[in-house]
């Protein structure tokens, strides 16, 4: 599918940086009309993927975010958000509802979130070498737009 | 996030604002659980109708403040929650240990 739009940046693992990643995220996907819905839908995967790298990937000590995003001909954006933290050993595992690797304040639900708010997901993983997420949401479907 | 917490009798109200992620869940976690200690309310209710966003890092917190509260047998509830951050909280089974609840409309209940 042809690319209409794009757009490449990359940012530190810091916390600090979740909500303009987010942001960033939903002001590019804008262009192509989204509802209210859709918007907060992407925001909301986005913010999931991004936390994850800084949290799991660098394990809060650091590191770059590799963040792209298209818009496609029939309507698609589709982020990417890249690591090259650990990486995760079994993805399928990792993707299951509630499982976490980190106890405490994380409830193993952000791969289920990604994948309620989006219309398809797409992990790779190396350990030793990073993480690859890739959200798709077709836009413009929402009734609000 | 700016948290405002208010009590009436038993019943501590945090009032949450702005957006819940794993930046802003540490300072709010932190409020709440001292209010909590403060006034040892018998229901704790953390109200979502100033939140502008929130991903799994509220399922965490509202999950900890649970824990929190049990310990000093205070019962916790989520008051005015979006239907997307009701989904969000519902996917990890919030429903079997936290009251969801509404307030009529806008009018402030004495
Ligand atoms: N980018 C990543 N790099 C390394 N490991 C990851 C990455 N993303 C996810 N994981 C692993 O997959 C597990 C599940 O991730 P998921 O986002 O579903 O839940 P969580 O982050 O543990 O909790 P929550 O997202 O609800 O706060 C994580 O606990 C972690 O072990
Ligand atoms: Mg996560």
């Amino acid at each position: 599918m042809k690319k209409i739009n794009e757009f490449r940046m990359t940012v530190e693992a810091k916390a600090v940086n979740e909500s303009f990643c987010r942001a960033v995220c939903a002001a590019f996907a804008a262009q192509a009309d989204p509802g209210v819905e859709e918007i907060g839908d992407i925001k909301t995967a986005v913010s999931e993927a991004v936390t994850n790298c800084i949290v799991h990937a660098y394990a809060e000590k650091g590191g770059k975010i590799y963040i792209s995003a298209a818009l496609l001909e029939n309507g698609v954006l589709r982020v990417k958000v890249r690591d090259r933290g650990c990486g995760i050993a079994d993805v399928k595992q990792a993707m299951q509802p509630l499982y976490t690797t980190k106890g405490d304040d994380r409830s193993g639900l952000g791969f289920s979130v990604m994948e309620t708010f989006s219309d398809k997901l797409t992990v790779r993983s190396k350990v030793g070498k990073g993480t690859t997420v890739v959200i798709e949401k077709r836009l413009g479907s929402d009734g609000n737009a | 996030m700016n948290l405002q917490t208010t009590v009436s009798g038993r019943v501590l109200t945090a009032h949450l604002t702005g957006e819940i992620d794993h930046a802003s869940a540490p300072r709010i976690r932190e409020k709440i659980d001292d209010a909590v200690t403060e006034y040892a309310p018998t229901v704790l209710r953390l109200d979502f109708r100033g939140v502008s966003f929130m991903d799994s890092s509220g399922v965490g917190l509202v999950m900890g403040r649970y824990r929190h509260a049990k310990t000093l047998g205070c019962e916790t509830q989520v008051a005015n929650a979006s239907r997307r951050y009701e989904t969000i909280l519902k996917m990890a089974g919030l429903t079997k240990i936290v009251r969801f609840v509404r307030d009529g409309n806008e009018v402030k209940k004495a």
